[in-house]
């Protein structure tokens, strides 16, 4: 609610302005529509683009419906609806890819509009179509342009037709693997391979030579069955430096169209975008119109309305720019262009929805500032981005104001399930220049704090950071250009040390911390039961002529270093003046002293030789562990404690302490993420060469080959397709062969 | 009585007359200190001259002792010396006080008592008497802890061991509280044994009182953590719940060598009387711990099922309790200046009473009355509190009022603190006369008789009936503690010096030899320097004639921490003998 709030707070400053075209548009003539005036909507989605539009929906006084699968019975987005209907099991296609259900839905409860949100039925034709069979007004194009569009061939004929630049390709319907091949080595290699169908980059894969094009070819389309239905593939000549520019565009059912400026969406991995901005930076203003005429007439070409985005890819190179393809409905990064033309986006796209013109022309489209957002993942950053899911035991997001917006689906205590994308937020920020944006951007991300479950925040903060995004110097390959520097290189005993060093940096303050929260949780639990015995709990701890001491050991989980964790021990003496001496308990140094004053729950200030900080802890208990993660500065940390007291393990037969966390035996290969067994390629007891695929596994719609980490034999190899494995299950393990 | 209220009066038109002029102070705290400095009757002035000569000179001398204190208590604290604590480390063991930390309630404090035992008392050091003992809380439940220290002469009993493993036991059994036993110990010192064994309160003494104290309801509860030999054995065997830690903790009557000696066995420690034995096998223990951690781990889990709730409602400290109080007014760090080391210089206990009573507030009984013992009523740490203090020698009159205070105590149930500075009763024929016997005797009746908590502090000299009457040692204070200037002695060595020349010259004199006034003199010295020897606070506290020397700063917390541990127990009725009247 508040992040829109406070977002609307900005537009007031252009509120003039849009009154005044109200009055100018709202002309008899629009008033003949036929369609019945919504005033309740579906949404057809779940996260929080759906908790994004219900806000709008609720401020023009719009009911809203949530529909929910069985994993999101308690999610925010349903709970943030006025009404609610559960529409199937967790899979999606059973549920929010269900286009009859939610239908079915939106008829009992009585909405007349469904929004469909991005991702899932957004660009489903047929789904539009059936909106409209069933008399349901489908907040999105026509049926007719999602079809174009969506396929990927098609809306590249139509693209070439109108004069949209294309970039060299195959497009044809002809799918045999020989063909393709045969063709790709027309276009040349680098070549890109791509599903018709569909988005996100979801089984798209580039291949660098004719010798890896039919395993790849045939992977795409495997990911493009499971996802989409449709496993039609196209092939692109790739480009080695290019930019992903977009441009926003709005058509109204009355034939205007205008554009609202590009996004740059050029930082990605996996080919996903992760920080996307507006403007796009280093772009001359002939560019920008050229490029805004170019997507306004890719709309035109296809009688768009509503919201749409044509994506566009700049060879940086040659300056040139060519047609993508173009998305049919609102993007998951709208929100920075919403921040530089101060509209509602979602707003928007209910009034054209009701028959209404656009409420203002492209002349007066505002442009001020300069927007980032910040996609907050839920992701395993070192294991190649690999998505993560689990229980979000503390979040924080940072305090939403008119320039800085939150987008969020979860709250405290939710889960990321392994069925969905794993995004946890967009952070979304504005600045009156690129660089006050990008400013508040590092500001924002240092301290938004998640824990529970791995996240991209700090390498989000890497690149935010980098000499080269700072000058606005992106293109497609950013992470892999700089590689060197947004990994910790672990040959680097520089960079290595002083990460270690900031860490016990942050694990004395953890220690402090710990005990200052210790020693008031039990003064507390005495001063209900025995009060006189409170004494015993005075700060600091009483001894006779010595001081008391204590020993905590932290584990601090290097998340770039997938080797490790680190134990750092620490030997603590409570000083008489209540500050604590913390000293790393095996070397010599002198140790600091802290002092610790509690400001709230988690929220501590730490004072070290008359230099105090801020300092948060978000501390929660897993699997034996405790786990602690700690936010001062820029810096997170996420130290672990074995929860070694008030232990009862008391089977002697068993070796292990109880203290011990189980690990697996060299060769073990365990499941790099929860996931569902979709092919097995070898049988137990095979023999194998190092690097072999073993097994592929399919998570959040992605394709995970399971490779041998060496020569051997596979052993215990158990699991079978269709088989669920949870993350860090064993799978086999390899046995060298003799 | 009608002073008090005519002051009262006083104060009630004093504040009034702050009102009537609507003095705007804005801070409550300012109005209540205020009105307390000047019209409180309670409220005891500064009589502390901070820049004094004697302030000084007091602080000088005490700082010396101070430091003198520290260096033997570093020493102790380093356990056994460096080889014996790097073999116990390599063992996975910890040291006894890091044991106790890992039970106590992490972060809570801890009354560990005579850590000078046993010094400079055998020819070779026996740090602390080779035993750490002491109080703290565990899952919010106050315990005796008795901890073995098996890099002093390998956890064996000395004599000295012996009477510190009792002396907290006796505590135990007086203040009900639970013990805890962890036990590292190669059982009695042979070569002493003859001090060991045989009497009354020697090792024996120690399963009896195990054994009394179950027999009580007082919760004893033995952690093997090390070896537990021979007589040793039987501590986790009497124990209510034993825990043993594998491969460590090992319990038998006669260990492998001296089986194989009788009967020809060859067996391991481990496979003799190992945790796997006593906790599969044999049953003398109840719970299998992994390492030490855990051990330690499962000897607080125990406590925390201790079911006391229906005792402990019971106990005195649930009753009449402020759970806000003041700290002193005046800084209790200047208690290191108020004493003077020469014994012979009077102070005002009063200072002393003023920086150990919350918010320095003393409301004083019978002041006008045998002024040379005061009497009063205060709080510690919002607990009421009876204080009896020494300002000079006990005349007839000083002896009947503290009998008076104390009966006014026992009858309130309010635990008594005695500040002994104290040369004696009053000698000579007029005091005779008066029957100053019969007077200490009514004191000394009532002190022994009470049954409320009992502190005492020794804080400069106590000599003679003295000792008595302000509830030394014999008369079972629940805690005792002595300043480290404080002197014990039937007398001074001045006057004993002068008593025992005076005898000497008169046998010297039946057998016809002549006595020179040098032989007199070196006479006099030696029997001084034995009475300053043996009168000396180390010499008592390496004998357990006390709890310890503690540091005069730490006063006001250690008397806090003493009554909140004796008043675990219910009260218990006090009904004394004959007075003498």
């Amino acid at each position: 609610m508040s992040p829109m709030v406070s977002f609307l707070g900005r537009r007031l400053r252009h509120r003039s302005l849009v009154i005044q075209k109200r009055l100018l548009s709202d002309s008899p003539a629009i008033e003949k529509t036929t369609t019945q005036r919504i005033e309740k909507i579906l949404v057809a989605n779940r996260g929080e683009i759906a908790c994004r539009i219900m806000r709008t929906a609720r401020r023009l006084g719009i009911r809203t419906v949530a529909v929910y699968s069985d994993a999101d019975r308690d999610s925010l987005h349903v709970k943030s609806a006025d009404e609610a209907v559960h529409i199937g099991p967790p899979l999606a296609r059973l549920s929010y890819l269900n286009g009859s259900a939610i239908v079915e839905a939106a008829i009992r409860t009585g909405a007349q509009a469904i929004h469909p949100g991005y991702g899932f039925l957004s660009e489903s034709a047929n789904f539009a179509q059936l909106c409209n069979d069933k008399g349901l007004n489908f907040i999105g194009p026509p049926a007719s342009a999602i079809r174009d569009m969506g396929d990927k061939s098609a809306s590249k004929r139509i693209m070439g037709a109108a004069g949209v630049p294309l970039v060299p390709g195959y497009h044809g319907s002809e799918q045999d693997v020989d063909l393709m091949k045969l063709e790709a080595d027309k276009i040349g290699y680098p070549i890109l391979i791509k599903p018709t169908h569909g988005g996100g980059g979801k089984g798209m894969r580039t291949v660098q030579s004719h010798d890896e094009f039919v395993d790849s070819f045939l992977g795409a389309q495997r990911e493009a069955a499971a996802s989409f239905g449709i496993n039609t593939i196209l092939l692109e000549k790739y480009i080695t430096q290019p930019r992903h520019i977009e441009v926003q565009i709005f058509g109204d059912k009355n034939g205007n169209i205008l554009h609202l400026y590009e996004r740059d969406c050029s930082v990605q991995r996996r080919h996903q975008k992760i920080i996307e901005e507006a403007p796009a930076p280093n772009v001359k203003d002939d560019f920008r119109s050229h490029l805004g005429q170019a997507a306004v007439s890719a709309a035109k070409a296809v009688g768009y309305y509503n919201a749409g985005t044509v994506e566009f890819i700049v060879d940086t190179v040659s300056g040139q720019f060519y047609f993508m393809e173009m998305n049919t409905r609102l993007q998951v990064e709208h929100p920075v262009t919403e921040m530089i033309v101060s509209q509602d986006l979602v707003e928007w796209q209910i009034r054209v929805a009701n028959g209404e013109p656009l409420p203002i022309n492209q002349s007066q489209v505002p442009f001020h500032g300069h927007a980032f957002e910040a996609r907050i993942y839920a992701e395993n950053v070192p294991k190649g981005f690999l998505p993560a899911s689990g229980i979000l035991h503390h979040y924080c997001p940072v305090p939403v104001s008119s320039t800085v917006r939150v987008e969020t689906g979860v709250e405290q205590g939710d889960t990321v399930s392994m069925h969905y994308d794993p995004m946890i937020a967009k952070l979304v920020v504005w600045g009156e220049n690129r660089a006050s944006a990008l400013v508040k951007l590092k500001d924002c991300l240092s301290n938004f704090q998640v824990a529970g479950v791995p996240t991209n925040i700090t390498f989000l903060q890497k690149l935010a950071n980098h000499q080269a995004f700072e000058d606005g110097d992106v293109e497609t390959h950013f992470i892999d250009r700089h590689r060197d520097d947004l990994f910790v290189d672990l040959k680097n005993s520089v960079v290595v040390q002083e990460a270690y060093n900031t860490a016990t940096l942050s694990a004395s303050f953890v220690a402090a911390c710990l005990c200052e929260i210790e020693h008031y949780a039990l003064k507390e639990s005495c001063h209900v039961g025995r009060g006189f015995h409170s004494i015993w709990y005075s700060h600091s701890p009483f001894r006779v002529h010595h001081h008391a001491m204590r020993t905590i050991e932290l584990e601090w989980d290097n998340e770039f270093d997938s080797a490790g964790s680190k134990l750092l021990p620490f030997s603590i003496t409570y000083q008489p003046d209540g500050s604590y001496l913390v000293k790393m308990a095996d070397n010599a140094s002198l140790g600091l002293e802290i002092k610790v004053t509690q400001l709230g729950n988690q929220d501590f200030r730490v004072e070290v030789d008359g230099v105090s900080t801020n300092v948060s802890l978000a501390v929660y208990s897993k699997d034996q562990i405790t786990h602690i993660h700690t936010w001062h500065g820029s810096h997170h940390h996420h130290f672990k404690q074995k929860l070694g007291l008030d232990v009862s393990d008391d089977d002697e037969t068993q070796h292990k302490t109880s203290f011990e966390i189980s690990s697996h035996p060299p060769g073990t290969v365990v499941a790099p993420m929860a996931g569902l067994i979709v092919k097995v390629l070898v049988k137990d007891g095979a023999k194998v060469e190092e690097g072999q695929p073993i097994l592929i596994l399919e998570a959040m719609k992605m394709e995970h080959v399971v490779k041998a980490p060496s020569a051997g034999s596979v052993q215990g190899l158990q699991v079978t397709v269709g088989q669920q494995v949870s993350d860090g299950s064993v799978l086999f393990s390899m046995k060298d062969s003799m | 009585m009608i002073r008090n209220l005519a002051k009262r009066g006083v104060s009630a038109t004093a504040s009034s007359y702050l009102n009537s002029n609507s003095w705007t102070i804005a801070n409550p705290n300012q109005i209540r200190l205020l009105q307390k400095c000047n019209f409180s009757s309670g409220v005891l002035p500064n009589n502390v001259d901070r820049n004094s000569e004697a302030f000084a000179r007091n602080s000088m001398a005490m700082e010396s002792l101070i430091s003198q204190l520290q260096s033997h208590i570093q020493k102790v604290l380093a356990g056994g010396g460096e080889e014996a604590v790097k073999r116990n480390q390599s063992r996975n063991k910890l040291l006894p006080r890091e044991r106790v930390d890992r039970l106590l309630d992490p972060g809570s404090s801890f009354l560990e008592l005579s850590q000078l035992a046993g010094h400079e008392l055998y020819e070779e050091p026996l740090p602390s008497g080779g035993i750490v003992t002491g109080i703290g809380p565990v899952h919010g439940r106050l315990c005796m802890f008795v901890a073995n220290d098996p890099t002093v002469k390998g956890g064996t009993y000395y004599p000295i061991t012996v009477k510190k493993h009792l002396r907290a036991q006796e505590i135990a059994a007086q203040c009900k509280l639970p013990c805890i036993y962890l036990v590292d110990s190669g059982g009695a010192f042979l070569p002493k044994q003859a001090e060991v064994f045989p009497d009354r309160d020697n090792f024996g003494r120690i399963f009896y009182n195990q054994a009394v104290m179950s027999a009580e309801g007082i919760p004893q509860i033995a952690l093997v953590l090390g070896s537990c030999t021979a007589g040793g054995a039987y501590i986790p065997a009497m124990a209510d719940e034993s825990v043993m830690v594998k491969g460590n903790g090992t319990i038998f009557l006669a260990g492998p060598p001296l089986v194989k000696a009788a009967t020809g066995e060859e067996v391991t420690a481990e496979d003799l009387g190992g945790a796997t034995v006593h906790c599969k096998t044999s049953g003398v223990s109840d719970y299998f711990a992994q390492d030490e951690l855990h051990g330690l781990a499962l000897g607080r889990n125990i406590v925390k099922n201790l079911h006391m709730a229906g005792k402990e409602s019971m106990a005195m400290g649930s009753q009449n309790n402020s759970l806000d109080y003041e700290e002193p007014l005046y800084d209790v760090k200047e208690l290191r200046s108020i004493a003077p080391v020469d014994l012979k210089q009077s102070f005002d206990i009063r200072s002393v009473i003023a920086r150990i009573v919350d918010g320095s507030e003393f409301d004083e009984f019978k002041k006008l009355y045998g002024t040379t013992l005061v009497t009063g009523f205060a709080r510690i740490f919002g607990r009421p509190v009876g204080i009896i203090g020494n300002n000079g020698i006990l005349f007839n009159e000083s002896a009947l009022k503290g009998a008076h205070f104390i009966e006014l105590c026992t009858q309130r149930n309010i635990p008594l603190v005695f500040l002994q500075n104290i040369t004696g009763f009053m000698v000579g024929s007029r005091s005779e006369a008066n029957g100053i016997a019969k007077s200490g005797a009514k004191m000394v009746m009532a002190v022994s008789c009470a049954k409320v908590p009992k502190v005492t502090i020794i804080v400069g000299g106590s000599f003679g009936a003295g000792n008595y009457a302000m509830c030394g040692r014999a008369y079972s204070p629940d805690f005792m503690f002595l300043w480290p200037n404080a002197q014990i002695s039937v007398m001074g060595g001045a006057q004993a010096a002068g008593v025992l020349s005076q005898i000497e010259k008169a046998n010297k004199k039946k057998q016809g030899i002549q006595w020179t006034k040098e032989e007199e003199e070196s006479f006099k010295t030696k029997v001084v320097e034995a009475y300053e020897k043996e009168g000396n606070a180390y010499y008592s506290t390496a004998r357990l004639w006390d709890d310890g020397i503690i540091d005069p700063a730490d006063t006001r917390k250690i008397i806090g921490l003493c009554i909140s541990a004796s008043m675990n127990r219910p009260p218990e009725p006090t009904k004394f003998g004959v007075f003498r009247m």
